[in-house]
């Protein structure tokens, strides 16, 4: 019976053990990544945004992207009128790890876009942070993050994947898509004057679409510096 | 007929009442840029509450390109009264002052001497056309300047680009155009009718009360005649500022997301026209000048 009983217990502690060097190893890990965002303190970033929203007919922009440490972010389209979810797209990863203080757990290994990852559920320590929980599919052999789902108290729930070329180096991406969660929209007709039915193929094209933000990188400038007016 | 037409034209811009439609105009327009210059973020504010929840616009909106769709949403509305006012006095304004019949002792036919009447209705039509893009698209462009034009229609959002915009608009007033001179064909077709102004102008406009009202309710029993009022038609200037998108939702710069439609409509205004101009011409060479 004593014998049993300790196997138990020996179970019992390789169990905690082997969760806790997990837990290390995930911390370690995102450690590790945030080291690598670290290398960059600013950056000024020039590419294309499209945006697919299914009520929202846009053309496809050139827009400028700043970034200052430790979670200063800012999107400009170059001319023209630009439509973005409201904060989603200025979310990225510097913003989150920045963050003062995160507990990360495991949640065990997926693929995206065919890469293997790890995956890490974040939890911000602070009680007063915008973002409740955010799951990092982390490419553990070049320490990058290949895919991000995140959950905020004021913008709903995003996910953000990105794909890396020759700046996977400072962990910057050269594609992210961002996808959200996008109400159906409708304005009545008296405010539009518009008194005739809209063609149905297209009212139903427009319904219930999944919203997507992507935005290609076509060129970074790191750690030129940048100043702090340029985000006010 | 040239000579005809030219007399026609002395005629009608020797009336006072023409020059009352061009000052309309210009105070309107007047009048709808002032309001949106002082409290134009108001009003988008107000027009974009719904969107704004969700998402965040950066940009001049209230630039000239917008602020004239709106002149544009409003006044096509409108002009047809000040287009009526002329239109609806071609034939009854001779009638009513005994010119009539002097008027057709000239060496032309009766058909040559009502096309050139309604020539000089269309010119006018034309002239006032082209003070609306002066004074709604060209003021408002040194106004407000130049930008995307954001148009929220009712089940989707439109951003057309700046490049994009410009012949978008040569469409539109073209279009208008025709929708203007359906209103001067019938406030002309009309006039027949009649041996004093103010019936044709007031039947002209009548008859386009009703019709809009027929075709803007969204009953069935009006639903099969819709497609036949011109009423229906005159707003399709709106489809020049709509485009195509691809597959991935793209926008494909320089298309019309419904041309079919503009080119039925301008067909069935077109129609409506010739149907009007051609009833008066009719009906003008068997009447009879002398009781």
């Amino acid at each position: 019976m004593s014998g049993i009983k300790l196997k138990v217990l020996v179970g019992l502690v390789w169990i905690f053990v082997a969760q806790h060097s997990n837990a290390q190893d995930v911390n370690e890990l995102v450690r590790k990544v945030k080291a690598k965002l670290d290398l960059v303190n600013d950056y000024t970033a020039v590419g294309k945004m499209k945006t697919d929203v299914a009520f929202i007919k846009a053309p496809v922009g050139a827009v400028k992207m700043f970034f200052k440490k430790p979670d200063r972010f800012k999107l400009q389209r170059n001319g023209g009128i630009s439509v973005l979810p409201k904060g989603g797209v200025s979310f990225n990863m510097g913003n989150l790890l920045a963050a003062t203080g995160f507990t990360a757990i495991d949640a065990g290994t997926g693929e995206v876009a065919k890469i293997k990852t790890r995956m890490v559920k974040l939890l911000p320590n602070g009680d007063n942070n915008d973002v409740i929980l955010s799951t990092l599919y982390i490419d553990e052999s070049n320490l990058l993050i290949i895919k991000s789902v995140t959950t905020t108290r004021e913008n709903g729930t995003f996910e953000m994947e990105m794909s890396y070329g020759k700046y996977a180096t400072y962990g910057l991406p050269d594609k992210v898509y961002f996808s959200f969660n996008a109400k159906d929209y409708k304005l009545p007709k008296g405010i539009t004057l518009e008194f005739d039915d809209a063609d149905k193929a297209i009212k139903e094209k427009m319904k219930g679409k999944k919203g997507r933000v992507e935005i290609i990188y076509s060129g970074y400038e790191i750690n030129k510096g940048i100043a702090d007016q340029l985000f006010k | 007929m040239w000579t005809h037409l030219q007399i026609e034209l002395y005629k009608i811009f020797k009336r006072p009442r023409t020059y009352l439609a061009f000052a309309a105009i210009t105070a309107l327009i007047g009048v709808i840029q002032l309001g949106l210059k002082v409290d134009g973020k108001e009003y988008t504010e107000f027009v974009m509450a719904d969107f704004a929840t969700s998402f965040s616009v950066d940009g001049n909106i209230l630039n000239g390109y917008f602020i004239c769709y709106v002149i544009l949403q409003l006044l096509l509305v409108h002009v047809p009264l000040l287009i009526a006012l002329i239109a609806a006095d071609m034939i009854s304004g001779e009638a009513n002052m005994g010119t009539l019949r002097l008027l057709l002792t000239k060496p032309q036919s009766r058909t040559a001497i009502l096309l050139a009447k309604f020539l000089a209705a269309v010119v006018y039509t034309l002239l006032l056309l082209i003070w609306i893009a002066i004074m709604g698209l060209l003021f408002s462009m040194l106004i407000f300047g130049t930008d995307d034009l954001f148009l929220m229609k009712s089940s989707y959002v439109v951003i057309v680009k700046e490049s994009d915009v410009f012949w978008r608009y040569a469409g539109a007033f073209c279009f208008a155009a025709l929708a203007m001179v359906t209103v001067a064909a019938l406030g002309f077709f009309l006039s027949f009718f009649a041996e004093n102004s103010i019936g044709p102008i007031v039947a002209t406009m009548s008859v386009i009360v009703v019709c809009t009202i027929l075709s803007t309710m969204n009953i069935p029993l009006f639903n099969t005649i819709k497609p036949f009022l011109f009423t229906s038609h005159m707003n399709n200037w709106k489809e020049f500022f709509d485009f195509k998108v691809n597959d991935a939702n793209e926008a494909i710069i320089g298309t019309i997301q419904n041309p079919q439609k503009i080119i039925q409509s301008s067909c069935i205004l077109f129609a409506h026209i010739v149907g009007f101009v051609g009833a008066a011409i009719i009906l003008f060479r068997k009447k009879d000048i002398l009781s």
